[in-house]
């Protein structure tokens, strides 16, 4: 583990949690994040690319980390997203800073 | 029955390239999408967001990508088959293949390439449990035919401009107008919000927020639907209605090309190895983001370099034994199939001593 990484934790969508080292110096957002572990099969997340067009990112965050602010688009998606939550957000929206250590999510499930 | 040299599914980027590098090979191009227009998710999802890793291009909206890459193909006539969703593929003995469309629409050509990205557009269908027992018998996901909703009760959900713009256009159609969004705010264009804004206080659009409809009610179709607006003490109703349009927006699925005996993994159609991108079926190929290699990246540029070497390797199966050699457009200019010809001026720049 380098300096600049953090530790989070992800819940995949069979309900396995994954403890994982993400770098803050890679320019990576959460679905990135995911992606790269292959904690979601191809083509299930990330689908637009990460433009907050798709909703297939959409996680729960399960801790009190303070996450960057919403932005329009992001609840915009999410308000005609399903399985949405009061504490949904889009992993692309999410960026790995070193503020997001500790971070808990549980992805939700595809649709 | 439409005959060509390379029959291309999907017309994103890496379709509309492959038209221009068949057409200096002399080769014919009919493309398939399942969406109404050419353009594939440039067009479809964000026309209006710029890209920067387009090589000769420091920024180009993906729109505008894809209008000159319409414009770059044009000279090479390539047919189009828009608003069809290539269903199946039969190979003949002649060894060429017979794709049909969901609207049985034939196609014969001695090459496929699926160009397909992330696959063909299907709606979002919402997370109503007895709603497919109604598609097509009130439900429907798409808008063809307008006409079917005049004098007709309507109820619309959603939030974009899909939702916006339906509800505008079907209000001097339908008998009545229910427009149903989740939020207060919606996320069309300003100008369709306020229209629907003006048409409400018209009377002519019935608008339901923040509200979602969670059922389907009716014997055999479509009699109304259930209402949830979960900040009212009076927390459901019901509207009744004859069509519910939900438009939830698009979502990509491969689609029936995973059922053509193809190799998938990971979502993705495999080919050999970055070679020439001919997948386990010769004579199909896979090109762009809808194929996957060691080493693939899901990019533009990598899909046009795909398309580029793709058409060479179809050039040799369609041409067996056809000796060609690789011309440089600088040198020998273009011949379009529409008898239109480009060349650079002759005049000696330098001599090489």
């Amino acid at each position: 583990m380098e300096e600049q990484d953090i530790n989070i934790k992800i819940t995949d969508r069979e309900g396995v949690t994954h403890d994982i080292v993400a770098p803050t110096d890679m320019a990576m957002n959460l679905m990135e994040v995911v992606r790269s572990y292959e904690l979601a099969p191809e083509g299930t997340i990330g689908v637009c690319g990460g433009m907050a067009m798709c909703a297939s990112c959409q996680c729960y965050v399960e801790s009190d980390t303070v996450l960057p602010e919403m932005q329009d688009d992001e609840e915009a998606m999410l308000s005609e997203a399903f399985n949405v939550k009061e504490n949904s957000r889009l992993g692309c929206q999410i960026q790995m800073t070193p503020e997001m250590e500790g971070l808990i999510v549980t992805l939700a499930p595809e649709s | 029955m439409i005959k060509t040299d390379i029959l291309i599914i999907g017309a994103g980027p890496t379709g509309l390239f492959t038209v221009f590098e068949a057409g200096l090979l002399k080769l014919k191009c009919h493309l398939i999408d399942a969406l109404p227009q050419a353009g594939g998710q440039c067009s479809e999802l964000y026309p209006k967001k710029p890209i920067y890793d387009i090589p000769g291009f420091p920024e180009v909206l993906a729109g505008d990508l894809t209008k000159n890459l319409l414009e770059q193909s044009k000279q090479f006539e390539p047919g189009f088959t828009l608003g069809e969703r290539a269903e199946t593929v039969e190979k003949q003995e002649d060894g060429t293949f017979i794709v049909t469309t969901n609207k049985g629409t034939k196609h014969q050509a001695p090459v496929v390439a699926i160009a397909g990205g992330l696959g063909s557009f299907e709606p979002r269908k919402p997370l109503i449990a007895n709603i497919a027992s109604f598609e097509d018998h009130g439900v429907e996901y798409f808008i063809k035919d307008p006409e079917v909703y005049r004098n007709k009760r309507v109820v619309i959900s959603g939030g974009g401009d899909s939702a916006l713009d339906w509800s505008i256009f079907l209000a001097d159609v339908a008998s009545e107008v229910t427009l149903i969004h989740r939020r207060n705010e919606f996320r069309g264009a300003l100008d369709s919000v306020e229209k629907v804004q003006e048409l409400k206080s018209q009377g002519k659009i019935n608008l339901i927020t923040p509200a979602e409809v969670i059922n389907v009610i009716g014997h055999g179709k479509v009699e109304g639907v259930v209402v949830s607006q979960s900040q009212h003490i009076e927390k459901e109703f019901i509207v009744e209605t004859d069509h519910f349009i939900p438009l939830f927006g698009l979502s990509p699925k491969l689609g029936p090309i995973a059922n053509w005996g193809l190799e998938i993994e990971k979502n993705a159609i495999k080919v050999n190895n970055a070679l020439d991108y001919q997948t386990n079926i010769p004579g199909i190929y896979a090109i762009g983001d809808v194929n996957t290699y060691p080493g693939k990246l899901k990019l533009i540029l990598c899909g046009f370099h795909e398309a580029t070497l793709m058409c060479q390797s179809a050039y040799q199966r369609i041409n067996p034994g056809k000796k060609y050699v690789l011309k440089y457009t600088t040198v020998s200019g273009i011949d379009g199939f529409d008898g239109s010809r480009k060349e650079s001026p002759k005049a000696v720049v330098k001599a090489i001593k």
